[in-house]
């Protein structure tokens, strides 16, 4: 059972913290007051029910707690923005008065200043209401580590001057490129195995697109993850990778595949035809039976344009090789410089073994297990090589 | 905010050198009215220039001994070329400001250090 108060937590934690850093202008103190109305509203709301608008009661009970205690502690209204301290007014409950900064957050998250594991850790604890166990043990490095580096994370927004706004429009672009990468990150962090980051990623790209309706990347990116997440369930048998033409189509998600494609067709109409559009069109051709595989190469060529990357190629062989061109898809393989990738030796042994060359294939699929190392993509390969006898 | 601007050279050429003598006349132009437009925007407090690292000497006190060494703290290669203070808002501006700096499109890089009080 969750209760109405874990409930909030999930979906305003976010929200709330997001409107306290924007007002007390410090992460650790916005911390704390969020935590504390928290549990102010785990004692009060099951006896005297949740409130109308529990986010604007949650920001309200925090901000009136954070004054009090500047009140209390006027060493430390220094240090904060709130040197001209309002009056607490604990019935004062109004929605329009709690601004929705969460984009804020997002991109001072995000800022290119912090390394990308401090902005993904970050993401996770502010804007997810993760705990820093939780990253910890989603990123498999011991609690101690994780702590350091938000609380490294922390400091050096607050030491460094790192804004807590929506940047500017000559800076936007590409900070909204760091913000998205942040989201995929934590989604394929997530679909390697620990669902539950994928389902925080789903949530995050949920609010980015509704924070920013015209923007079609973040259409995109919600597509393309919820495109992916909809197959979760039908890519693994026990323990090993099942691809995608021998899936159990009944075991896919209709609505959460239904969502996705809903979100491809905004972007589409938004105009977009950046990289994770075209993922997520490519995601949604191969959701069809069968799929249009001319079609899936076609956007696997114009997304390596974009991207310039040997993995998309490789991607673009596969599907060349789908479409009936194994020959050409080989030659093409062949001509990536991608050695230490285990894809590439396991896509060169399934694109020799249907053009019948066993032992080539033999040799390919063996340089693939050397290189692997998640335990169901090997046996995979295992069952592969055991196959061509 | 101040931001210290740490200029490091990196394998930016040096005026004089053949390195320099190398780079068309219209670069080495821009790399001087680069350089003076930095040092006459408002918000900019110039360093005095450097001069080379080669010239360094470094300097510890061991038991209340002093002890010098010919060179920079860090190798020749990596000594400091120069620095200015730089006043803005917030770090986007300074991150802008820095990426004007001629030696961190030329092989070298500035290192962006928030000012600090500490007494």
């Amino acid at each position: 059972m969750v209760t109405a108060v874990e409930q909030v937590f999930r979906d305003e934690w976010g929200r709330v913290l997001a409107a306290l850093i924007g007002f007390l202008g410090d992460f650790d103190f916005a911390e704390e007051a969020a935590q504390e109305a928290f549990a102010v509203a785990a004692e009060r709301w099951p006896q005297d029910g949740v409130p109308p608008n529990p986010p604007a009661w949650l920001v309200t009970t925090a901000r009136n707690r954070a004054i009090d205690r500047i009140r209390r502690d006027r060493t430390l209204a220094a240090k904060t923005r709130l040197l001209d301290v309002p009056e607490p007014v604990e019935d004062e409950v109004d929605e329009t008065t709690i601004p929705d900064e969460r984009l804020e957050l997002l991109f001072t998250c995000c800022h290119p200043a912090l390394a990308l594991d401090a902005q993904v850790a970050l993401t996770l604890r502010t804007l997810g209401g993760l705990t820093t166990e939780e990253i910890a043990r989603a990123f498999i490095v011991p609690d101690e580590t994780m702590a350091k580096r938000l609380t490294r994370a922390k400091g050096k927004i607050k030491a460094a001057g790192i804004p807590f706004r929506v940047p500017p429009a000559h800076l936007l672009s590409e900070r909204i490129a760091a913000v998205l990468a942040v989201v995929y990150l934590i989604f394929n962090e997530g679909y390697g195995g620990r669902t539950d980051l994928a389902a925080e990623a789903i949530r995050l790209g949920r609010a980015l697109a509704e924070l920013m309706p015209d923007e079609p990347e973040a259409h995109g990116l919600l597509a393309l993850m919820l495109l992916n997440d909809a197959r979760r369930d039908a890519r693994f048998a026990g323990e090993t990778v099942v691809l995608l033409r021998d899936q159990d189509r009944s075991l896919w998600d209709a609505g959460e595949l239904a969502d996705g494609r809903a979100e491809l067709e905004r972007a589409l109409a938004l105009g977009g035809r950046g990289s994770y559009v075209l993922q997520a069109e490519i995601a949604s051709l191969h959701v069809d039976d069968p799929p249009d595989w001319v079609r899936i190469a076609g956007l696997y060529g114009q997304l390596a344009r974009l991207t310039d990357s040997p993995v998309v190629e490789l991607n673009r062989a596969a599907a060349l090789a789908e479409a009936g061109d194994v020959e050409e898809a080989l030659a093409l393989v062949d001509r990536l410089d991608l050695d230490p990738y285990h894809y590439l030796h396991a896509t060169r042994g399934e694109l020799l073994r249907r053009l019948g060359r066993t032992d080539d294939a033999r040799t390919s699929y063996q340089r693939a297990l050397e290189l692997v190392h998640a335990d169901a993509e090997r046996r995979f390969l295992e069952e592969r090589l055991e196959g061509l006898g | 905010m101040k931001y210290v601007m740490l200029i490091h050279q990196g394998t930016t050429p040096l005026p004089g050198s053949p390195e320099w003598d190398q780079l068309p006349e219209e670069e080495q132009a821009a790399v001087y009215a680069d350089y003076q437009a930095i040092n006459e925007d408002p918000a900019v407090t110039p360093g005095l220039p450097l001069g080379l690292p080669d010239n360094a000497t470094t300097v510890r006190v061991q038991d209340g001994k002093t002890l010098t060494t010919d060179g920079p703290f860090v190798t020749v290669k990596e000594a400091l070329g120069g620095y200015f203070v730089f006043e803005a808002d917030d770090i986007d501006a300074a991150l802008e400001m820095a990426a004007r700096v001629p030696a961190a499109r030329l092989g070298g890089a500035v290192e962006v250090r928030p000012s600090e009080t500490y007494w």
